[in-house]
């Protein structure tokens, strides 16, 4: 047993020592024997000796644990969605597709303290009387999936997974499922579908999975990072938890930094540390002493902030009220060299290669959105290709089954907003603005 | 705190010779590989023994048909038609279900790649620090376009979308590692060294996983 840690200290990050990414530098973090040494499954063991499984979904609900993954979504309110009835088969689903442009929290977590994931699959599983958990990893981290082979092997010859572990009783077994390169497979439904053994299409929600998921039956679904904070909680409880971050936005968050800072990289603070202290102070500043031009604050389905939003404090209500999203707490910097219409380009043709076709507006809209946005950016683009793409926008939002459509409407939609200025500068010169610069050492 | 230190080996290329996947020999991990046995057409014994072994892991074997289609691209280098054929009939459905499914996903390939597929991230934080300029000097030097694989089938070169890994842009995944932070110098070597590598093996490391 470890002590608890010694911060209960809100949004004072300078304070603030790592919780969820306290191994990932220590020496073999990624065996069973680390682990424990550094009081590893001793939650596990708690939660299964002391506490029922309600009891123990009231805890996380307490916490006010919001889903990692990029909607924020209460999980101690979405466990508590699942069906009280024991005929039922019930499931958990780790979502480990970390494909949002931007993020690479997850694939850390796995490669380096998979235990960690392992010990909050097992309490939640516990706590939702699942017997049966996947880890649904996207297909191109074979590291990861080896890693997290070996750490179930390791877990199950310890006892940990399989039949009546650690003697009380409760069964679970947990399995790696590989994916095999699809964005959208990320997307809940889509990953059901995928872990069906189909095409990882997404399907219209009701029934949500938590009601109708997995071959039919209750299924859980969360993010690898929401499911490594639940030991956490179980062993330090839920006023501990409460008292890291905002009010509504509680606990630790790993936060993802890219692009143009001089030490991008993975950080973990409080939630509400502000965009500025982010960038300048744990970034090391803007890249060659450039100034920013824009970030994104979320991994690249949020809306770009332009360089007056950088005091705001980075938790689920202050970035919406900033006219943004949290998401993943994937921070993409740009500096002033980055020519905005290609930068919405880019991300346009993620869009458009990831949309899984079924409905049109996204398929078609994707498509057009990258198309056109190549076209301006080329010093091709008409008079009217601004309102075309506007337009568009609107109506891919809202209108489709998942969410994707959505995703390559916001950021084309803020990148307009917030520079429009130079897309009309593109479209009247007839040329790109920005001079190019040597980027690649 | 610091940010967590990128470079610990892990999915990374350890560059230049050290073996750069620690756990390929560990006994622990129940990783199935497959070794051909020259037959594509049929699913012979061992193949469907571990297709079975992993099966028995959920409650419909359907749910097996990714980790089949593994399977079958590590053991034949590509999905072939007589492959899915014979899938199809194991899984009681039809050949174009299976090529229904599989041709949903990027990772399987219906022709043979370059023996070293180089795959470079183009996605925006790449992008910011040079992911285009990778791909240029990657064309140059092989003399190939993006989409194209060399002459002599040693490398083919793709561009895909983010790889989780944009903390250490711009980076590329050759096979199974990440090569990342990427210079043109490394750049440079690493293509050397796969070359070297491709010279003093008869049989490549082959793409492994299910
Ligand atoms: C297009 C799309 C892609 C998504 N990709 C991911 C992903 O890669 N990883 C993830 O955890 N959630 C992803 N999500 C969110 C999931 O649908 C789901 O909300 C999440 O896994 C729930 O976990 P959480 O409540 O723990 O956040 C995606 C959603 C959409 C619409
Ligand atoms: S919104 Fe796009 S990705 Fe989602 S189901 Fe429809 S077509 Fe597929
Ligand atoms: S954008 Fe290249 S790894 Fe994420």
């Amino acid at each position: 047993m470890v002590d608890a840690p010694s911060y209960g200290v809100g949004t004072d990050w300078r304070r603030f020592e790592p919780v969820l990414l306290r191994l990932m530098d220590v020496e073999g973090s990624e065996t069973l024997s680390v682990y424990r040494d550094h009081g590893g499954y001793t939650a596990l063991e708690k939660a299964l000796a002391e506490s029922a499984p309600d009891e123990l979904i009231e805890l996380v609900k307490d916490s006010g644990l919001r889903g990692r993954g990029g909607a924020g979504f209460p999980a101690g309110l979405k466990w508590s969605f699942i069906p009280k009835d024991p005929s039922l088969p019930k499931y958990l689903a780790c979502n480990a597709d970390e494909s949002e442009p931007g993020s690479f929290k997850d694939r850390y977590f796995i490669e380096r303290d998979p235990h960690q994931l392992l010990e909050g699959m097992l309490i939640t599983s516990y706590a939702i009387a699942a017997e049966l958990a996947y880890i649904y990893i996207r297909g191109e981290f074979v590291h990861g999936t080896r890693v997290l082979e070996r750490a179930i092997d390791e877990a199950r010859q310890a006892g940990l997974i399989g039949k009546n572990i650690l003697g009380s009783g409760f069964n679970c077994e947990v399995y790696v499922h590989r994916g095999a390169g699809a964005y959208i497979c990320g997307e809940e439904t889509g990953m059901l579908s995928s872990l069906e053994g189909m095409r990882g299409e997404p399907k219209l929600k009701p029934p949500f999975p938590a009601v109708k998921g997995l071959y039919g039956m209750p299924t859980v679904i969360n993010n690898v990072e929401t499911l490594a904070c639940v030991p956490h909680i179980v062993q330090y409880g839920a006023e501990w938890f409460k008292s890291i971050g905002t009010e509504k936005s509680t606990g630790p968050k790993v936060f993802c930094l890219a692009g143009h800072v001089e030490r991008p990289g993975l950080y973990e603070y409080p939630l509400g540390i502000s965009l500025r202290d982010l960038i300048e102070e744990v970034g090391g500043g803007m890249l060659g002493g450039r100034p920013l031009k824009g970030v994104i604050p979320g991994g690249s389905s949020t809306a770009v902030l332009p360089p007056d939003k950088l005091d705001t404090p980075l938790d689920f209500e202050s970035v919406a009220e900033a006219g943004s999203m949290l998401g993943t707490a994937s921070l993409i910097v740009m500096d002033k060299t980055v020519c905005m219409v290609k930068a919405a380009a880019n991300l346009a043709h993620f869009y458009s290669h990831e949309s899984c076709g079924q409905c049109s507006q996204c398929r078609e809209g994707t498509t057009w959105m990258a198309k056109i946005l190549d076209r301006i950016e080329a010093g091709r683009g008409r008079k009217e290709d601004l309102d075309t793409l506007l337009d568009m926008c609107h109506s891919m939002k809202g209108t489709t089954i998942c969410f994707l459509s959505d995703s390559a409407a916001i950021p084309t939609e803020a990148f307009i907003a917030h520079y429009g200025e130079e897309f009309e500068q593109h479209i009247n010169e007839g040329r790109c603005p920005i001079t190019p610069v040597e980027r690649l050492r | 705190m610091r940010p967590v230190a990128a470079n610990r080996g892990g999915s990374r290329g350890l560059r230049f010779g050290s073996s750069a996947i620690p756990f390929f020999d560990d006994p622990l991990v129940p990783f199935f590989t497959y070794q051909w046995s020259g037959d594509a057409l049929v699913l012979d014994a061992p193949f469907l023994e571990t297709l079975e072994r992993i099966e028995a892991r959920y409650p419909d074997r359907r749910s097996a048909m990714l980790p089949a289609l593994y399977l079958l691209q590590e053991r034949d280098g590509y999905i072939t038609p007589e492959g899915m054929q014979a899938l199809a009939a194991h899984f009681d459905i039809s050949p174009m279900a299976v090529y229904e499914v599989a041709s949903f996903y990027t990772l399987f390939h219906f022709s043979p790649p370059g023996r070293h597929q180089i795959q470079v991230c183009r996605t925006l934080p790449c992008a910011l620090r040079g992911a285009g300029e990778v791909v240029t000097h990657i064309c140059n030097r092989l003399d190939i376009d993006v989409g194209e694989r060399t002459s002599d089938g040693t490398f083919s070169l793709q561009t895909v979308e983010c790889l989780g890994s944009c903390d250490t842009a711009p980076m590329m995944q050759v096979n199974d590692l990440y090569y990342d932070n990427l210079t043109r110098a490394e750049i440079d070597a690493i293509l050397d060294e796969l070359r070297d590598q491709e010279a003093s093996h008869t049989k490549r490391p082959g793409p492994d996983g299910y």
